[in-house]
């Protein structure tokens, strides 16, 4: 089955971590993962400024290693992420941001990519919330 | 032919930007003449309101991003009146009141669901 992947919510949100054990355990089952889409808060879990406590699971790494590791298609929505503080070389320099928090294999781009996503998969499955 | 979406917006037009970014999916799909279609359920029954002063908690006002709805092609548009009824609120004429039951069916209906 072809999933596409919508989270809405930080690292530090459990939903964060079961939306990536979900993606994990799609891919293990062989199925495919289409597109993981990072919008609201969700565009913190693709931080690379995130420093979690020696003994917590550092989510954001785990997502970043998660997506080279199987060439995933990972976008953050740029309206999102924005409004929020996280932002690609390209954007700190286009707004004269001082620090830049997001890097490969994670790319800026828009809402359509969602729609698109979500065309393109049998499943549309979103995790947000607590 | 194209998967339907229905986007279903729970919160209050000044309590983040949730409800912003709920209308967004919706425009963006529209704009892509996608079969979408939106609920307001619980407190983001609020972004109904008539005479809403957003200026007044300096925040922009979201109801004439609502009223482009119908320009980008969205007439499915609806709101829970179990949740317009808890607030004291009507529905304004573009968007249909629905029971719990009727939601219930729609929700089935939508090939796929986004809850913000």
């Amino acid at each position: 089955m072809k999933f596409a992947i919508a989270l809405f919510s930080a690292a530090h949100a459990p939903s964060s971590r079961r939306a990536l054990l979900f993606a994990q355990a799609a891919l293990a089952g062989g199925h495919e993962i289409v597109r993981l889409f990072f919008y609201q808060d969700g565009v913190y879990s693709a931080s690379s400024n995130i420093v979690a406590p020696q003994d917590e699971q550092d989510i954001a790494s785990q997502w970043r290693a998660f997506v080279s590791e199987h060439q995933l298609d990972g976008v953050v929505c740029i309206a999102a992420a924005l409004r929020r503080g996280v932002l690609n070389a390209e954007e700190a320099t286009r707004y004269q941001r001082s620090a830049v928090n997001l890097d490969a294999p994670w790319a800026l781009s828009g809402l359509g990519q969602l729609h698109d996503a979500a065309q393109a998969a049998d499943r549309l499955i979103c995790f947000g919330g607590p | 032919m194209s998967k339907s979406l229905l986007v279903i917006s729970r919160q209050a037009p000044w309590s983040g930007p949730s409800a912003r970014e709920a209308l967004d999916i919706v425009l963006a799909g529209g704009a892509f003449d996608l079969p979408i279609g939106l609920l307001f359920l619980d407190d983001g029954v609020f972004q109904l309101a008539t005479s809403q002063d957003a200026k007044a908690v300096q925040q922009k006002d979201l109801s004439a991003n609502l009223q482009a709805l119908s320009l980008f092609g969205i007439d499915d548009v609806f709101a829970c009146r179990h949740s317009l009824n808890e607030r004291g609120l009507v529905s304004p004429a573009s968007a249909q009141p629905l029971s719990s039951e009727q939601i219930h069916e729609m929700i089935d209906r939508y090939e796929q669901v986004i809850t913000l």
